[in-house]
C-alpha cells in the first residue's frame, strides 16, 4: 500500500500506484496491451510531470498535479448531485445514446444503448472488449496519441481501465449524437479517473460525438483524459466536448483526431469547469483535400486556469483548416491559447485560418495567446490573428441608454461573443444547456 | 420638462460647453444647428449619461429632477432618450433581443406586467411600419452590417417602441440620402405628441424641411449664440454659420489643459 504523504514530486507514487493496480487493469494477460502499458509507465517515469521549460507547458503550471498523491480512482456507484447532472445532461434528447463512465469505469446501469443492427454502429466499453480478447482494437488502441510527446498521454496508457468503444462502419450515417458522459464521484482521497476513448469512423460515414465531463463541486479529483478519433476518408465527424468538472478539479485531456483523405471534421471545445485545465487537440491532417474546423470557447473565472493547446498538423496537399477560439475571463483567472499550425513540405496548396479573440471582464484576469506557424511548403495561405480586449464601453451605453440595467447589459455582450460558438453546435439540446450555462457561471463569478 | 442652466463641460480637460440655458416644454420640437466642433454632440451625450465628459458648472434639470445624478439606464426609463449619430453596432444580438429586454426593464421600473416574447414580437412588428421596416428586420443583429440608412431607422424604431417623453436626436440627418431622409423624418413625425418632447440636433437646415421646429438654437464654440422661429433656419441656410461670427462674442474662456 502506498501512503498518500505530500512530496515535491508524486511521480514516484503514481509509479507504485501503477504497479499495485496493473494486474487488475483491463487487458492485463494480453501482451500487445501490457507491452504498451509497461512502456508508458518507463516513459513516465523517465520523464515526469512537464516544467514550465518545456515549449508546450511554458505557460501552465502542472505543479498542483505534481504535489498531491492521488490514487488511482476506483469503481463505484454513484449517487448525491452528479445524480441531478446526469438527468438534465440526458434530457432533450441526447439520451439515444448515451454511454456513461463513473471514475473512468463504464456504468451500464446509468447508459442507454439503443438496438443496433449486426454489421451497423457499435459502442461500448473498452474493458468489456479487452475481457473478451479485444482484438478489435490491438490496430488503433494507443496508435494514435503520443505516449512520448505527453506525459500525461502515457499515464492515461498506462492507468486506463476503461472508456468509450465506438465504431461507425463504412457508409453509415448516424441521425443522434452517440453521447460519452464522464463523472467524477466525491473521494476520501484525491482520486485520479483515466477515461480513454478510442472513436473510429470508416469511409463515407456521418457521426456527432458530444463528450462530457463533470464532476463534484469543491473536490479537489483528477481527470486525465485521452481520446483517439479516426476520422475515415470521406467523413463528416463532428466532436463536441464539453469540460464541466467542479471547480477545484484538474482536467488535462488530449483529443488525437487524424484524418483520412477528403474527410470533414468539425471540433466543438467548450471549457467551462476545473481549477487547472489543459485541453490539447491536435489533428492530423493525413490525406488530400481535407477540411479541418476548430472551434473553441473557454470561460474561466476566480483562480480557475484554462489552456488550449491545438496543434494542426498539415501532412498533405488541399487541406483547408478553420479555427476560431474564444476566451472569457474573469476574476483572476488566466487562460491560455497556443494554436500551433504545421504545414508540412508534401502540403502544397494548404489554407490554414487561425482566430484567437478574447474577453478580459477584469484587470486581473490575464490571456496568454500565441500563434506558432511552421510552414514547410511554399505554395501555402496561412493568416492568423488575436485580439485581447474589454466589453465595448460604447456597446454598453447604447444597451443602458435603452434602459436595459449594467448588469444585464454586460451580460447581454458576454453572451453575444459566446453565441457565435455556441450556435456552431450541431445538436439543439447541447446549444440550449451552454446558453443556459454560460449567463449561470457569469452571475456566479459577480 | 428639460431646463438647462449655464452647463459647462469639459473633456479630457477641452471646454466644450460653456454656459448653456435651454428650456423645452412637453409637445415642442427644438433644433439646435451649429458647425462641428460646437458642442452640438456632447450636450447630447452628457443627457444622456454618456462617460468621458465632466460637467463643471450648471444642471440640467428634467421634470424637476437631477437629469446628471442618474445612471444611463435610470434616464432611460424615466423616459429620456437619444437616438445615436453613430449607433453602435453589436454582433450576436438579435433586434428583437435587444428591445425586449429594454422594453420590460421600462415596463418593470414602471410597476407593470414584463411582456412575453409573443408580446413583444406584435408590437415590434407594429411599430416597424413607422419607420417602413419589413419585420424580418428583428431577426438582424443591432446594427451589424447595417447601412447608414438601415442604422438610422432602427434608432427611430427604438424611440417608436419605447415611447419617450424627452428624445434626443443627435445628427439623426447625417449621411442620409434623401429617401431615407424622408422615411426618418416621416417617422419622428408621426412620433410628435402633446406630452411628448423633442430636442432635434442638427448640422443642415435640410432635416427641418421635414420635421418643423417650434425654436431653433444656433450652438457655436460651447454657447447658444442665437435663438429664434423656424425661421432661424432658413437664415442659417441662406448665409452659412459664417454671418453669426459677424456678431459680438461674450468673453472667451480659457481652454484648460
Amino acid at each position: 500500500m502506498s501512503v498518500a504523504v505530500e512530496t515535491k514530486d508524486t511521480r514516484e507514487l503514481f509509479i507504485s500506484e501503477h504497479a499495485r493496480v496493473e494486474d487488475s487493469l483491463a487487458g492485463s494477460r494480453l501482451g500487445w496491451l501490457l507491452r504498451l502499458r509497461k512502456a508508458a509507465i518507463r516513459s513516465f517515469a523517465e520523464r515526469g510531470y512537464p516544467t514550465l521549460d518545456e515549449e508546450d507547458w511554458r505557460q501552465t503550471s502542472v505543479a498542483p498535479i505534481a504535489r498531491t498523491a492521488f490514487r488511482a480512482a476506483e469503481a463505484t456507484k454513484f449517487h448525491g448531485r452528479a445524480g441531478e447532472e446526469l438527468e438534465r445532461e440526458a434530457a432533450g434528447g441526447l439520451a439515444a445514446c448515451r454511454l456513461v463512465f463513473v471514475n473512468g469505469f463504464y456504468a451500464p446501469e446509468l447508459s442507454s444503448v439503443p438496438r443496433l443492427p449486426e454489421g451497423g454502429l457499435r459502442v461500448g466499453s473498452l474493458a468489456a472488449l479487452l475481457r473478451a480478447g479485444g482484438e478489435v482494437l490491438e490496430p488503433h488502441l494507443a496508435q494514435l496519441a503520443d505516449d512520448g510527446r505527453n506525459p500525461f498521454v502515457a499515464l492515461n496508457t498506462a492507468f486506463f481501465a476503461d472508456g468509450p468503444y465506438v465504431h461507425v462502419p463504412a457508409r453509415t450515417a448516424l441521425d443522434f449524437p452517440v453521447h460519452l458522459l464522464y463523472v467524477a464521484t466525491e473521494s476520501a482521497e484525491p482520486a485520479a479517473a483515466f477515461p480513454r476513448a478510442l472513436l473510429v469512423t470508416e469511409r463515407e460515414t456521418k457521426a456527432t460525438f458530444i463528450e462530457t465531463f463533470v464532476g463534484p463541486p469543491s473536490a479537489s479529483y483528477f481527470t486525465n483524459a485521452v481520446s483517439e478519433l479516426l476520422v475515415g476518408e470521406n467523413a463528416h465527424i463532428e466532436h463536441v466536448k464539453l469540460q464541466r468538472e467542479g471547480d477545484a478539479a484538474f482536467h488535462v485531456a488530449t483529443l488525437q483526431a487524424r484524418q483520412a483523405r477528403n474527410s470533414n471534421f468539425v471540433s466543438h471545445s467548450f471549457s467551462l469547469g476545473g481549477l487547472l485545465v489543459r485541453n490539447d487537440l491536435n489533428v492530423v491532417l493525413d490525406g488530400e483535400g481535407i477540411e479541418t474546423t476548430l472551434n473553441g470557447l473557454f470561460r474561466c473565472t476566480g483562480r480557475q486556469h484554462i489552456d488550449n493547446h491545438t496543434l494542426l498538423d498539415h501532412a498533405k496537399p488541399h487541406g483547408s483548416s478553420r479555427e476560431l477560439y474564444k476566451g472569457i475571463l474573469d476574476g483572476a483567472s488566466k487562460g491560455v491559447f497556443n494554436g500551433k499550425i504545421i504545414v508540412r513540405k508534401d502540403a502544397q496548396l494548404t489554407d490554414a485560418q487561425q482566430t484567437n479573440m478574447n474577453l478580459l471582464l477584469s484587470d486581473e484576469a490575464y490571456i496568454d495567446t500565441k500563434p506558432q506557424l511552421e510552414i514547410f511548403a511554399d505554395d501555402v495561405k496561412c493568416k492568423h490573428g488575436a485580439t485581447i480586449g474589454a466589453i465595448d464601453s460604447d456597446a454598453l451605453f447604447y444597451l443602458r441608454s435603452r434602459g436595459i440595467p449594467s448588469d444585464t447589459a454586460r451580460r447581454m455582450l458576454i453572451t453575444a461573443f459566446a453565441n457565435e460558438m455556441i450556435g456552431r453546435v450541431p445538436v439543439e439540446p447541447v446549444r440550449e444547456r451552454l446558453l443556459e450555462l454560460i449567463p449561470q457561471q457569469l452571475l456566479q463569478g459577480r | 420638462m428639460l431646463e438647462i442652466r449655464n452647463l459647462c463641460a469639459r473633456v479630457e480637460g477641452k471646454e466644450i460647453l460653456k454656459g448653456i440655458d435651454l428650456h423645452v416644454k412637453a409637445g415642442e420640437v427644438h433644433a439646435i444647428m451649429g458647425p462641428n466642433g460646437s458642442g452640438k454632440s456632447t450636450l447630447a451625450h452628457i443627457l444622456a449619461g454618456k462617460e468621458g465628459y465632466e460637467v463643471t458648472a450648471g444642471e440640467a434639470l428634467y421634470e424637476g429632477k437631477n437629469l446628471l445624478e442618474m445612471d444611463p439606464e435610470d434616464r432611460a426609463r424615466e423616459g429620456v432618450f437619444l437616438a445615436f449619430q453613430y449607433p453602435v453596432e453589436i454582433a450576436g444580438v438579435s433586434i428583437a433581443a435587444f428591445l425586449k429586454a429594454a422594453v420590460n426593464a421600462g415596463r418593470k421600473h414602471r410597476g407593470q406586467p414584463e411582456l412575453d416574447a409573443m408580446e413583444i414580437l406584435s408590437m415590434l412588428e407594429d411599430r416597424c411600419k413607422f419607420v417602413e421596416m419589413n419585420k424580418e428586420f428583428l431577426k438582424r443583429n443591432v446594427n451589424d452590417g447595417f447601412s447608414g440608412g438601415e442604422k438610422k431607422r432602427n434608432e427611430i424604431l427604438q424611440m417608436a417602441v419605447l415611447e419617450p417623453r424627452l428624445a434626443i436626436l443627435d445628427e439623426t440627418d447625417s449621411g442620409l440620402d434623401i429617401d431615407a431622409l424622408r422615411i426618418v423624418a416621416g417617422g419622428v413625425n408621426k412620433l410628435r405628441r402633446p406630452d411628448r418632447a423633442m430636442v432635434v440636433v442638427t448640422h443642415y437646415q435640410r432635416l427641418l424641411d421635414y420635421i418643423q421646429p417650434d425654436h431653433v438654437h444656433v450652438l457655436q464654440a460651447g454657447r447658444i449664440v442665437k435663438s429664434g422661429g423656424p425661421e432661424l433656419a432658413h437664415e442659417l441656410e441662406k448665409s452659412g454659420y459664417r454671418w453669426l461670427e459677424l456678431e459680438p462674442k461674450g468673453a472667451q474662456s480659457v481652454s484648460v489643459r
